[in-house]
């Protein structure tokens, strides 16, 4: 009947990390008899009764609502492939790319070209992972100049910071422009040393992410290579254009396309006339 | 699914073109800076000779096996020198198992080049009986992991698995036992070493990275000697080069191949 590990331990799979039924089990943990094992390697995270496992390490897995970074990969008859560093691809349908009028047979690549990066929001993630998204939306675009770099997508929360103190610390002392893609995927554009020292302390951050006083240690490294001022990096959170971390987030599972809702039960309205068939006539009735 | 070519888009290599332009590198190098660059020797054991190159995300593996044969009719005297690349599947997501493609040929032949046109060891001595049995050597290069520059690393890693290399034990009949060594090295007389000089724009660059090579316009393998000698030479890419560029690349390849030629000497402690 108790914890057999302290929140921010690492767990491996199977590793059973509560006994009894205390305890509920969610992302990451399952239940299995009377115990609750971790089912991936990662990081205890202990929400009252809730356990869950936070991975170290893993591919992005596209989730409904993510604001991702993609590439264009192929071009489809009506739409775009994008890779998502990611084991699927997405794809970007003409209707869901631009507001603009679209000629049938117009050449796609006027709009996005292979190897164009583009930030886009998934719209729906079918069962068999077929994954779809939008262009359309604030701060959706085509992505113009600037690098390209990919971090562990698990890292992404980190990177970011609560309400994007940590990313808005990195924006304001190197003066870069900054874009994050749920999908560990982030594009950057700035003058060229500064650029460089962000993507030092996005490495930084990856390699730094699962320890605590992360900020601190961000901060003082940003404050060594540009030369701002330490006061100056002080309550940079901001409304981060992707939402919150992803930890805010829906569960995957229950999947949140579920059963559409139901309307009023058949046969409890006495109104003949809104149904479609008259009823069949009851046995003896006629 | 098509395959995309390995070309950057336009557009970063623009952006990469301005951030050179400034004199800082994508990985905050300067323009004529090599990535740090570590050599490990013996790193095989069955191999004769053996050695790792790693240099940023970059590491190549070169190894030297050796064997008697029948040595070539037009040189009964000489031994023979195989240098062999395979562009490993595992190393990076671009590279597919089968046949050698055209750029594990080229790695192969122009380290090849390097170390036959500069005489590095005399072929004679690895006669044994002319015309019936002369040493054959094999070097076979590698990339573990495909991070850019593979032509200079694969050359540093061949000359240091050659000079990493011990002749097994021939028995009394002839036949070679590879769990013996002998002391008997390869005696290596020169050190040719490739430097690549890359260019992007107006920009030359040494030690391109991957991201760096999908953006290269043009670029020239310089294999050079301690004395300044040019023993092989290499361009690719579909730009061409002025004058100026290759007096300027000789140049910077000179000096890159001092700095290497040094480390390789103090790994090996010649």
């Amino acid at each position: 009947m108790e914890l057999q590990v302290k929140d921010r331990d690492v767990v491996v799979p199977g590793q059973v990390v509560a006994t009894g039924m205390e305890y509920l089990p969610s992302t990451g943990t399952y239940r299995l008899g009377d115990d609750i094992r971790a089912n991936r390697l990662g990081l205890m995270k202990i929400e009252g009764k809730v356990l869950k496992t936070i991975p170290l390490a893993g591919v992005y897995l596209p989730q409904k609502n993510d604001v991702v970074i993609g590439k264009v990969i192929d071009i489809l008859m009506s739409g775009w492939r994008l890779a998502l560093n990611s084991p699927y691809s997405a794809v970007l349908q003409v209707k869901d790319a631009t507001f603009d009028f679209i000629a049938k047979g117009a050449d796609l690549t006027k709009y996005f070209d292979l190897e164009d990066h583009v930030v886009a929001k998934v719209i729906q993630v079918t069962s068999q992972n077929l994954v779809d998204v939008t262009c359309k939306g604030p701060g959706l675009k085509k992505l113009t100049g600037g690098r390209i770099i990919k971090v562990c997508p698990h890292k992404v929360p980190r990177i970011i910071g609560t309400k994007g103190s940590m990313v808005g610390m990195i924006k304001k002392a190197t003066g870069c422009k900054i874009i994050i893609g749920q999908n560990g995927v982030i594009w950057m554009e700035g003058a060229p040393d500064k650029e460089y020292v962000a993507v030092e302390t996005i490495r930084l951050i990856e390699e730094l992410a699962h320890t605590t006083g992360l900020t601190e240690r961000v901060k003082q490294h940003l404050v060594e290579r540009t030369g701002v001022d330490a006061a100056s990096l002080e309550h940079v959170e901001q409304e981060e254009e992707f939402g919150g971390s992803p930890d805010d987030r829906p569960r995957r599972y229950p999947r949140e396309e579920g059963r559409p809702e139901r309307g009023p039960p058949r046969g409890s309205s006495n109104d003949r006339r809104r149904r479609p068939y008259p009823a069949r006539p009851r046995r003896g009735e006629q | 699914m098509t395959k995309v070519p390995l070309v950057m888009s336009q557009d970063r290599k623009q952006h990469l073109i301005k951030s050179l332009e400034a004199g800082v590198r994508i990985d905050g190098r300067k323009k004529d800076e090599f990535r740090p660059l570590s050599i490990e020797l013996g790193v095989s054991s069955t191999a004769e000779g053996s050695a790792l190159v790693r240099a940023g995300d970059s590491s190549v593996i070169a190894g030297v096996k050796m064997g008697l044969g029948k040595p070539y009719p037009d040189t009964p005297d000489s031994g023979v020198l195989m240098v062999n690349a395979e562009l490993l599947p595992l190393s990076n997501p671009e590279f597919e198992s089968g046949p050698p493609g055209i750029e594990s040929i080229e790695i192969a032949r122009v380290i090849d080049r390097g170390i036959r046109e500069s005489h590095a060891f005399d072929a004679k001595s690895l006669c044994v009986e002319p015309g019936e049995s002369v040493w054959m050597v094999q070097c076979d290069v590698m990339p573990i992991n495909f991070d850019g520059n593979l032509i200079d690393l694969g050359g540093l890693a061949a000359l240091a698995a050659l000079l990493d290399a011990r002749f097994p034990m021939v028995g009394g009949d002839g036949t070679v036992d590879y769990h013996e060594r002998t002391d008997r090295k390869l005696e290596l007389e020169q050190l040719p070493v490739p430097v690549t000089v890359g260019k992007i724009g107006k920009h030359l660059l040494v030690d391109p990275t991957q991201e760096e090579e999908s953006a290269l316009d043009a670029r020239l393998t310089l294999t050079m000697l301690a004395n300044g000698d040019l023993c092989a030479l290499q361009k690719g890419g579909d730009e061409p080069l002025t004058r100026d560029d290759i007096k300027a690349m000789v140049s910077l390849a000179g000096e890159k191949g001092k700095e290497l030629r040094a480390k390789l000497l103090e790994v090996t402690g010649r």
